[in-house]
């Protein structure tokens, strides 16, 4: 404001505003809004197991459950491995974090892997029926959000190459690692639903 | 009844135009300014109410005669589904996502929004949305032609077998229109909840902020269910799957729940806006607080919560069980109870006010009036013996017309006149704005009151061609539809003509009570700047005279300097 009266003047001190610090909380409330696709994936794979007329596709028994639970233990300990991380990123230990972080990015790694052997294995099809194309979308579109948080983890460990980036603690590490939680305990509910449920 | 009460001395004063033409360049570029992205919204949408009222008009004029001959009825359908999509995507959710860039802000002293880029970014994936809606157009086969809630089976055919086809890109465009929509609430849902200014407490936030706030919870908690429908439906339309194919094994009528637990809510992600602009206009020109202000507010997230558990009242005659239906007869009725709380809150501000009855107040009115016959209507299609005779029927087109034009979007012009002083920085024309109201009034009741007879006598929807004895309500209605065309000359011409020479508004036209009147008009870029005021009292302190903020002297004459 340039052309103020300088006999203008407040007779108290102004409130302020935060400018910033406001991404964890936009950060949570798009994960809550994102765990609504996945439920509704979920309540439409429980009506259709529920009322489709053929659900498993001719000549398929089900789903073999042995692998996938290997993965899943790796994914799911995976989290605990990232909390770990972020443990020594906040005692600034920085190459711990990287170390550990790295870990955590090898583990989500191997599940997208033994996923991929997984699929390639299987002997039905996206178009097999409703269980194939809701067996491939669930897990297609979970797999994708791993996918997604190994490159999220990526970019946050590029920069903590950059020097003092992580001085003041750093918000990315923590939504990233929240995101991460997030897609675990995602996976452990459609783990329940697709392979346990059968 | 004297308009105008501001300070004719002030109009006659020669100015420059401050704002608007003469950087007009900053509307078109990547500006993070929520007060810029705002006007964007705004002006881009209502381009789009002509696009979606030219195709409306084509429909009326097709149905003027009872057989099909303007155009043919592939055509047809092909339009109805289109304006209803325009309408709804294009015109109406940025319009209000217009509003809330303008007014979050502002009325609660923040100087942006949390996440300027993402709205900036939000803003941009409309005209996106928008080329590859209008694209259909030119797409083989022509655009989608299922109706805006493009159900199974028919939504599936693709005749042609082209992979890029109307359904094709309409389930695309829904689905940017979705992801542009959740970027806008997480912003609007995180300023309200992180920036408000010093002493501005839950319960001392003006009605529209709780509306958005409302409002934006749903787009949260639905948007993604519709999406999850969407993409369904394009791997059935696409990739072969039968999530909806009953020949499958799937359940077209599962599709039929994922669109409505959101497209049932999202009538109130637009009218809950609407009653905020209601909540706040009617104190303003009634000089009396408003009633029941905690009231008002609460019945936003209750009307939020009850939105989310009424959906399947869209669905009786769709092979709804009887058990389903009474639940969700008996939750669709609740509906009437926040949202009588309101009604009842603003007929008690009107009670033995000092009515001013200028053309933002007459679009309240309007509005209000249509939103009880609205109303009156909605509770008898909630009835599920009268729905399964009159669903599907002109009846159901006439009551949602009420609500999405004679409520919805007699709220957004009210809002549109109510704040064009203060966003613009200039006077718009009372003359225009009341035959712009005339005729959008009278238009309106013309072309959608006689559809409720031709709707109880039985006339189905989405037909071209229709039996004769529906002609005379179909000849009123479509008369209507053409008035509801001119009536968009006067508006045309008052918001270009205003914004470009109009005289210069001073900061308070109205003499309103909130803290967006604080500022001057137009606002500058960051708002209050680091004098963010401290709010001391409840909003909509009409005729009470103790000051809203503290030093409120200083905020006034500070926007009046400016």
């Amino acid at each position: 404001m340039t052309s103020v009266n300088p006999d203008l003047k407040l007779n108290h001190t102004p409130g302020h505003v935060k400018h910033d610090g406001h991404n964890m909380t936009g950060f949570v409330i798009f994960l809550c809004s994102e765990s609504v696709i996945f439920l509704a994936f979920f309540a439409g794979y429980a009506v259709l197991k529920l009322t489709a007329p053929q659900w498993l596709p001719d000549g398929v028994e089900g789903l073999e459950v042995r692998m996938p639970l290997i993965n899943s233990v790796v994914l799911v300990s995976s989290s605990f491995v990232a909390y770990l991380a972020e443990r020594y990123l906040h005692k600034g230990n920085l190459w711990g974090f990287r170390a550990v972080w790295l870990l955590t990015m090898a583990m989500g790694s191997y599940f997208v892997f033994g996923q991929y052997i997984e699929w390639s294995e299987l002997s039905f099809s996206l178009s097999s029926g409703v269980f194939g194309g809701l067996f491939y979308l669930l897990t297609g579109f979970h797999g994708l959000h791993v996918i997604t948080g190994i490159g999220l983890m990526g970019l946050m460990l590029a920069r903590s190459f950059v020097p003092g980036n992580y001085d003041k603690g750093e918000m990315g590490v923590a939504a990233v690692s929240l995101f991460w939680h997030f897609v675990d305990v995602i996976w452990i509910l459609l783990f329940l639903l697709i392979y346990v449920w059968q | 009844m004297t308009s105008t009460n501001y300070d004719p001395r002030i109009l006659k004063a020669p100015h420059p135009v401050p704002g608007a033409p003469d950087n007009w360049k900053r509307f078109f570029s990547f500006n993070t300014d929520a007060k810029v992205i705002g006007i964007q919204y705004i002006a881009t949408s209502l381009f789009f109410l002509l696009v979606g009222g030219l195709l409306a008009m084509i429909v009326r004029g097709e149905l003027i005669t009872p057989p099909a001959d303007l155009v043919d009825p592939s055509v047809y359908n092909g339009l109805y589904t289109m304006h209803g999509t325009v309408m709804l995507f294009l015109f109406l959710f940025p319009i209000l996502n217009g509003f809330n860039n303008l007014l979050i802000p502002t009325m609660i002293g923040a100087p942006d929004m949390a996440f300027p880029k993402l709205n900036a970014a939000a803003f941009w994936l409309v005209p996106v949305f928008a080329t590859v809606l209008m694209g259909s157009f030119f797409a083989p086969g022509g655009p989608a032609s299922s109706g805006w809630w493009s159900y199974p089976p028919m939504s599936l055919q693709n005749p042609l077998g082209h992979f890029i086809n109307g359904e094709f890109l309409w389930i695309l465009a829904v689905a940017l229109s979705g992801i542009s929509s959740i970027m806008g609430a997480v912003n609007f849902v995180t300023t309200i909840i992180r920036m408000r200014a010093p002493g501005m407490g839950f319960f001392k936030m003006p009605v529209y902020v709780w509306t958005a706030w409302a409002a934006q919870t749903i787009q949260l908690v639905g948007l993604p269910a519709l999406t999850g429908g969407a993409v369904m439906l394009l791997f059935d339309l696409s990739f072969g799957t039968s999530f909806f194919r009953p020949e499958g094994g799937g359940d077209p009528v599962l599709f039929q729940h994922f669109f409505w637990f959101y497209s049932h809510p999202a009538v109130y992600v637009l009218v809950l806006p609407v009653f905020g602009i209601f909540s706040e206009l009617f104190p303003v020109y009634a000089r009396k607080p408003l009633f029941g202000y905690r009231f008002v507010a609460l019945a936003s997230f209750g009307i939020t919560f009850l939105s989310l558990i009424v959906w399947a009242h869209h669905m009786f005659y769709t092979g709804t069980p009887n058990w389903m239906r009474h639940i969700f007869m008996f939750t669709t009725m609740l509906i009437a109870v926040p949202t009588g709380v309101k009604v009842f809150a603003w007929l008690g501000t009107l009670w033995q006010g000092n009515l001013r009855l200028n053309t933002p107040m007459l679009f309240c009115l309007g509005g209000l009036f249509n939103f009880i016959f609205a109303g009156i209507t909605g509770v008898m299609l909630a009835t599920v013996p009268i729905d399964i005779h009159v669903g599907n029927t002109y009846f159901v087109v006439a009551h949602f017309h009420y609500v999405i034009f004679n409520t919805i979007a007699f709220g957004v012009f009210a809002g549109i006149y109510h704040w064009f002083p203060k966003f613009t920085g200039r006077m718009y024309y009372e003359g225009l704005g009341k035959v712009h109201f005339a005729l959008t009034f009278i238009g309106a009741t013309l072309n959608w009151l006689p559809l409720h007879w031709a709707g109880l006598l039985g006339m189905p929807r989405r037909v071209a061609s229709y039996d004769p004895e529906f002609a005379i309500w179909n000849v009123i209605a479509s008369i209507g539809a053409f008035m509801l065309g001119v009536a968009s000359i006067p508006f045309i011409l008052n918001m270009v003509s205003s914004w470009a020479r109009g005289p210069q508004a001073p900061p308070n036209p109205w003499r309103a009570i909130g803290l967006e009147w604080l500022l001057p008009s137009p606002p500058p870029a960051e708002n209050f700047e680091d004098d963010i005021p401290t709010v001391i009292s409840e909003p909509y302190g009409y005729g009470l005279g103790h000051p809203l903020v503290e030093d409120e002297e200083f905020y006034v004459r500070r926007s009046q300097e400016a």
